[in-house]
């Protein structure tokens, strides 16, 4: 080749239209989009409603998503359900509809992830999965689901000497446990793993927007 | 020792270096380089190394998950993260700044000016590539994937890699002869295009982030093209520089290899959201997506079969060169690991496979067993040259390949079939996730047991690499090159 300016030009307009094309535009489309009030009726007509979604995460919540980016937790979850009808992700339960664009949108850290060793957790706050449940599953996996290849997080917890009466807080093992600690010894959550679960609790993909209604 | 092997004596492509006067102007373009290629060289290694443990401790984990789970510092995420980082950036990157733009410089056909300030800018990317990896280990992972290198570390990086690529433009400004071959069309772009997409992508997710999931889309436009418009043209680059050096005939075709240049161009870039299918964004994204990674078919089977036209009919010095047998090997892979690829997007197949152990073993695919068999062939035919030394031991090197080979083909098959599996059944909503997750344990030990294969390779390539460095005195003056069979020994060339 000797044409060098040729050579440049296409060098350079190579990559300027997927970056016009893939990132300007849809920053365009996407970048304006909003919360909502608007939701769909039973008749599938558009109107208003009260709240406006997606909602705001609590502070504590924020923290939590912290804590999940420090931990790495996005190399094992996702945070995105695909359409009824592509893949199970629906009759998993993973999420009542699939996740569009708007629910992303007062994220500072959009945290889809692209690896299922675990489930999805777009909805895991509306799953049937309490406090104590996160807590015992974060403390070691094993406990809750045995097998489970999901790493234990124990070091988010403290065991430490019951002091008078147990704190209220406590780990509540189930009888005979063989990972709950000594007698006289108790495990109570940091305040990172306290987080960490009321993020957990805050992943919720209930609501319906104008452009993805929950079907009945 | 004679100053070029025998093998190539004849070689015709790019130039020949039978015509002496050619022959002292590439040993002065050698000279001029050398500490700065010996530099990146030694830190790759080292970086391959480093990244080889993270990996077996992540691969390790991966089915013991209680393994060194004491300390955050272990957990698997940042195990991975670490291990990716240290591959990509540090194994991948010093290796691309000593094969490629020491290939730069030899087909400009000029001495290299201001070597220092390569040097210094290559320090102060593997100082910031220290500080970002010990970062991630610490917890300032941004868990961005493909970026998890923390703040404080990235101005460094994209700094001292900006040094680099000004370096490698200007060497190409200096350049000698009229014509331009096709390694440097390829390592002139990647040069151009690796800065824009990774300060883009810092600006759009880390510093300014966008809103919503513009983030992913930026996020795999980036992590994407760090594979097909970084990494492959190195290597392709690299693959088209050595086959017909080293078998002494020219590259098949002159128009295949423009073609070939011009799709990979045209249609790569747009390819990255194939990564989303079935995500949370527009559907014509990813339909954009799809097609060009449809169409990447094109490039994939042009240059395969121009490598392929060019190697035709000379395996035996193919399998006889160090040099050639990795770098073929890499080729091969090329072809492969892009058409596995191409229909990883169709969206039938990649409803199974995107979420799985499939896309991991097909990044493995792509990064080792394509770009970094490339890489090493280059290694042991640039270090000679550089050196004007032979490499100490053949059978190292064979311990090298073998390890190499055996060990990505088992984790490739191990990765490929238990992702598919795990796909098809995470489909079927009546089996029960952590039976998915029970199923995945003995091939995800498989994957540990390849790791150990690919953990003797690199070792053996380290200490050979090591020897001819340091242990001057005890290289032997041989007569020719390390060959890789007996035939050497009756002088066949
Ligand atoms: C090595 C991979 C891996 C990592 C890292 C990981 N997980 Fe998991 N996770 C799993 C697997 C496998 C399961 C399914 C079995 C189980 O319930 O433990 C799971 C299940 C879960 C569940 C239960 C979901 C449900 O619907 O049943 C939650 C919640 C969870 N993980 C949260 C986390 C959090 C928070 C982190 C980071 C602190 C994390 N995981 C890190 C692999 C992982
Ligand atoms: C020593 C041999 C190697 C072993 C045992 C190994 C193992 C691993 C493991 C366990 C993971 C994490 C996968 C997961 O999340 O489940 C991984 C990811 C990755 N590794 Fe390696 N690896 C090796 C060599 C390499 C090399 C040489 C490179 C690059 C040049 C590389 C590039 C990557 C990349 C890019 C990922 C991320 C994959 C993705 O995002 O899908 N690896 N590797
Ligand atoms: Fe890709």
């Amino acid at each position: 080749m000797k044409n060098l300016p040729l050579l440049f030009c296409g060098i350079f307009f190579a990559l300027a239209f997927s970056f016009t094309g893939l990132i300007l535009s849809s920053n365009i489309q996407l970048g304006s989009l909003t919360q909502t009030t608007e939701m769909q009726d039973e008749n599938g007509n558009n109107m208003e409603g009260e709240t406006l979604y997606p909602l705001t995460a609590p502070g504590l919540a924020q923290q939590g998503k912290q804590v999940y980016i420090e931990m790495g937790c996005i190399y094992c979850h996702t945070q995105q359900v695909r359409r009824a009808g592509f893949g199970a992700d629906v009759e998993r339960n993973w999420g009542p509809r699939a996740s569009v664009a708007r629910d992303y949108i007062l994220q500072d850290r959009v945290l889809l992830g692209t690896m299922r060793t675990g489930p999805d957790l777009m909805h895991v706050g509306g799953r049937p999965l309490n406090k104590d449940w996160h807590h015992l599953h974060l403390y070691n996996p094993q406990i809750t689901s045995p097998g489970s290849t999901m790493a234990p997080f124990a070091f988010l917890y403290e065991t430490r000497e019951i002091d008078g009466a147990p704190s209220a807080n406590a780990l509540k093992f189930p009888p005979n446990s063989e990972y709950s600690p000594e007698a006289g010894y108790e495990v109570v959550p940091t305040r990172r793993a306290d987080a960490l679960v009321e993020y957990m609790l805050s992943l919720k993909l209930d609501y319906s927007l104008p452009e993805a209604p929950i079907a009945e | 020792m004679s100053e070029a092997p025998q093998i190539n004596s004849q070689s015709a492509s790019p130039y020949s270096s039978n015509d002496a006067e050619v022959r002292a102007e590439l040993s002065e373009i050698d000279a001029s380089i050398r500490t700065s290629a010996l530099f990146f060289t030694v830190s790759a290694i080292f970086w391959l190394l480093a990244g080889t443990v993270f990996a077996l401790i992540t691969a390790y984990k991966a089915h013991e998950p209680s393994f060194m789970g004491d300390s955050a510092l272990s957990t698997f995420g940042r195990m991975r993260s670490a291990h990716l980082n240290a591959m990509a950036l540090g194994w991948g990157n010093n290796i691309i700044f000593a094969v490629g733009l020491w290939i730069m410089a030899r087909l400009c056909r000029s001495p290299i000016r201001h070597g220092g300030l390569l040097l210094i800018a290559g320090i102060f990317w593997n100082i910031g590539l220290t500080v970002g990896i010990v970062g991630i280990i610490m917890g300032d992972i941004t868990s961005v994937e493909w970026l998890e290198i923390p703040h404080y570390a990235t101005p460094l990086l994209a700094l001292s890699y900006a040094l680099i690529g000004v370096w490698g433009v200007m060497a190409f400004k200096f350049r000698k002869g009229e014509h331009v071959y096709v390694s440097q069309w390829y390592i002139l772009a990647g040069l151009f295009w690796f800065p824009w997409l990774y300060i883009v992508a810092q600006i759009m997710i880390i510093w300014f982030p966008a809103r919503g999931v513009v983030q992913s889309v930026t996020n795999w436009w980036f992590a994407h093209n760090v594979l097909g418009l970084w990494l492959t043209p190195m290597a392709l680059a690299t693959a088209y520089y050595l086959i017909p050096k080293v078998l002494g005939r020219p590259i098949y075709s002159y128009y295949l290899s423009v073609l070939g240049f011009w799709a990979l161009a045209i249609f790569y870039n747009w390819a990255g959201v194939h990564h989303l299918i079935g995500g949370p964004i527009p559907v014509w994204l990813i339909s954009a997506g799809i097609v060009a990674s449809i169409m990447m078919v094109i490039p994939v089977i042009v240059v395969g079969l121009n490598h392929h036209m060019s190697v035709v009919g000379l395996h035996k010095e193919v399998w006889r060169s160090p040099t050639l047998r990795f770098v073929v090997f890499g080729a091969i892979s090329y072809t492969l690991v892009s058409l596995i690829g191409s229909s990883m997007a169709v969206r039938s197949v990649n409803e199974i496979t995107h979420f799985t152990h499939f896309t991991v073993g097909h990044a493995h695919h792509g990064v080792y067993a394509f770009f970094s068999m490339i890489m090493f062939g280059g290694v042991y035919y640039m270090m000679p040259r550089l050196l004007k030394r032979e490499w100490p031991s053949a059978g190292l090197i064979k311990l090298h390949f073998w390890g190499s080979a055996i060990g990505i083909s088992v984790m490739l098959f191990a990765l490929h079939v238990i992702g598919w599996i795990q796909g098809v059944q995470m489909n079927d909503a009546t089996i029960p996730f952590l039976e998915i997750v029970q199923n995945t344990i003995p091939w995800l030990k498989a994957r540990t047991i390849s790791g150990v294969f690919l953990t003797v390779a690199h070792i053996a390539f380290a200490v050979n690499f090591f020897w001819m460095l340091f242990a001057a005195g005890a290289v032997r003056a041989k007569q020719g090159p390390t060959l890789l069979d007996s035939a050497k020994e009756e002088g066949v060339a």
